[in-house]
Order: C-alpha cells, then structure tokens, then sequence
C-alpha cells in the first residue's frame, strides 16, 4: 500500500505529456476562427480516428498482421457491423461482438 | 416553478443525459479497465498506484504499455517518451471537438479536454452530429461517469485479477473492437455523406495497417488519421 517516488515520477510524467494534446487544441482552437478548409479537415477526423482503430484491432490484433482465415476477429467484427447498422444500439453491437467471438472461440 | 428553477431542471437533466449516453460503453470500459489493473498488478504496482495511474493517466492503451514497460524496468524517460506517442492521437480528437464547445470558458475547456478518451470523443461526436454546439453539462456527465467507471474497472482488476485464469474465453477482449464498431457505425449513420466517409474510413484502414507494419501501432493511428481526413477534405473540395 505505498507510492514509490520512482514510479510516482513516472505516472506523473506519462500523465502529464497526455494531458497537454488532450487539452491545448480544445483550449487553443475552441478561441480562433478556423478557416472553412481546417473546419472540412477537421470534420473527417472522427471517421478516420475511429476506422483506424477498428482496422488496427480487427486486422493486427496483437501488432502484426492476423492471416486472413485464421482471423476469427474479422469474423465476429461482421454480425457486430450488422447489429450496429440495424439497430444504432452501441451496447447491442458490443454484446454481438462478445457473444460471436464466444462462440466462434469454442467452435474453432 | 420560475424561470430559473426550469434552467436548473434543464441543466441536471442534460449531466443525467450524458451519463445515459455514457452507460453503453460502460461495459467495454469496464473489461477493459479490468485487463488493466490485471495487467498493473502483475507489473508490481500496489493498488494505491493503479489508483494514481487511471486517475492521471486515463488512457487504455498507455496503461497497458506503461505497466509493461514498468515492468520490465525501463528508463522513466523512455516510459514517458512512448507514452506520449501512444496517446499522441488526442491531439487531433481535441482539435476535432474544439468547435463545439466554442461557448466556454478556457478552464472549462480544459476540464473536459483532460477526460477525452476515444469512446467518450466517438460518443460525444454522434451527440453532435446535426449540432453547432455540445452542452456543457452533458458533456460533464459523460466524462465523470466514463471516468469514475475507469477507476473501478482498474481497482476490481487489481483486486479480483488473479481469480479470473482467462478472460478471452469470455470474448471480454471483443468489447474493445466491438464498441469501435459501434462508434463507428453511429458516425456514419449520423452524417449525410456515406460515400466520402466510407472512402475516408477505407483509406484509414488501409494506411493504419501499413503504417504499423513499418513503425508501430499508435503512430499508424496518427498517421492514418491525418492522411484519410486529407483525402475526405480533398474528395468534397473538388467534387
């Protein structure tokens, strides 16, 4: 139950170099008027970030590239997709992609 | 009821509605914050410290890597440097919701800058999907209630984390993708745009995969972002 100064150093620091790009663009850029090509820019940053974490978690689950067939990720990712199209339930589509990777995992 | 008492009405009732709009990804938070303090405590930090960590840091991925890399004894400068990279990417999620909340003061902003995470950043651009602005105090309780359930996430798998041998079996480790997903689909559904967005989300996976092929991981998140928005705001210039 204690704090050691090394670690608490750490933490510190790790939290710290977080903190400032969480905050310095909202701080920043929520007070300038922003040209209508960085507005554009800025509006396709929410499906970007978001596909680009999909894409990572789906395709290279642990850092490298998951062959095509043995990816049963890819797999449980399709009724999850299909849930979240039909019902726009973010809950729904998560226990989808629970419950199929589940049973994917005990039948392969 | 005078004016004011209905504003104050309005107002709790938007902190209520933000913690609603939080509670879908609380379970994905919750698996996954339990795979961290699992992931913390095996690194040997006492529980006071997982406490610290999710209270300061907030961030999935880089409490994963910071444990092990605390684990593994490196250098804090290296720890930090990593750390930065990881999360680097909330550079473009705060510049990205910057505009909506244009009608606050600076600390204000801060305030809800500081607890920006990837879910709580998808959750609140649905929300503002059709909007000029986002209202202060569902933003608050989105935040607050994403925050609160990180903490408890990594203090039950601190605690509770040896009991459980295997969490994969429970497809726990899916809650991640899957609210992704979801996240991803809601935006999406949200916007009048579907064949620009869908270039723009093509072309993010397809540079995030070779990127991090070649680098890592969270610079290929970075670099993907800042290509696939470049090609969305290129495609509707010229069209």
């Amino acid at each position: 139950m204690e704090v050691r100064w090394s670690i608490f150093l750490i933490i510190f620091g790790c939290a710290l170099v977080t903190f400032i790009p969480r905050v310095l663009p909202i701080a920043v850029l929520s007070r300038v008027e922003l040209p209508e090509w960085a507005m554009r820019w800025l509006n396709y940053v929410p499906i970007a970030v978001m596909a680009a974490l999909v894409g990572q978690e789906l395709l290279m689950p642990n850092g490298k590239l998951v062959p095509l067939q043995h990816n049963l990720e890819l797999i449980a990712a399709l009724p999850a997709f299909i849930t979240a199209i039909v019902t726009r339930s973010l809950l729904g589509t998560v226990v989808a992609g629970i419950v199929s990777i589940m049973v994917l995992r005990f039948v392969f | 009821m005078n004016i004011s008492e209905n504003t104050l009405l309005r107002e709790e009732n938007s902190f209520l509605a933000g913690v609603r709009d939080c509670l879908p990804t609380v379970l994905g938070y919750l698996s996954i914050g339990f795979a961290a303090g699992v992931v913390e405590k095996t690194a040997g930090l006492s529980i006071v410290e997982i406490g610290l960590i999710s209270l300061l840091l907030y961030a999935g991925s880089g409490q994963f890597i910071a444990a092990a890399m605390i684990g593994a004894n490196s250098p804090a400068l290296a720890i930090i440097f990593t750390i930065f990279f990881v999360n680097l990417r909330h550079l473009l999620m705060s510049a990205a919701i910057s505009p909506y909340f244009r009608h606050l003061t600076p600390s204000k902003n801060i305030f809800i800058g500081s607890l920006l995470t990837d879910e709580t950043f998808g959750v609140a651009m649905n929300e503002a999907a059709g909007k000029k602005w986002l209202n202060e105090k569902w933003m608050y309780g989105l935040n607050i209630t994403a925050y609160l359930n990180w903490f408890i996430a990594n203090i039950a798998g601190a605690f509770f984390g040896e009991w459980i041998s295997d969490p994969e079996k429970f497809g726990l480790d899916f809650a991640l993708p899957g609210m992704f997903i979801g996240l991803l689909v809601l935006q999406l559904a949200s916007r009048r745009k579907l064949l620009k967005d869908v270039l723009v989300a093509l072309s993010a996976v397809a540079v995030v995969v070779g990127v991090s092929l070649v680098t890592s991981g969270s610079v290929g998140i970075i670099v993907a972002t800042i290509i696939a928005a470049t090609i969305g705001m290129a495609v509707e210039k010229w069209k």
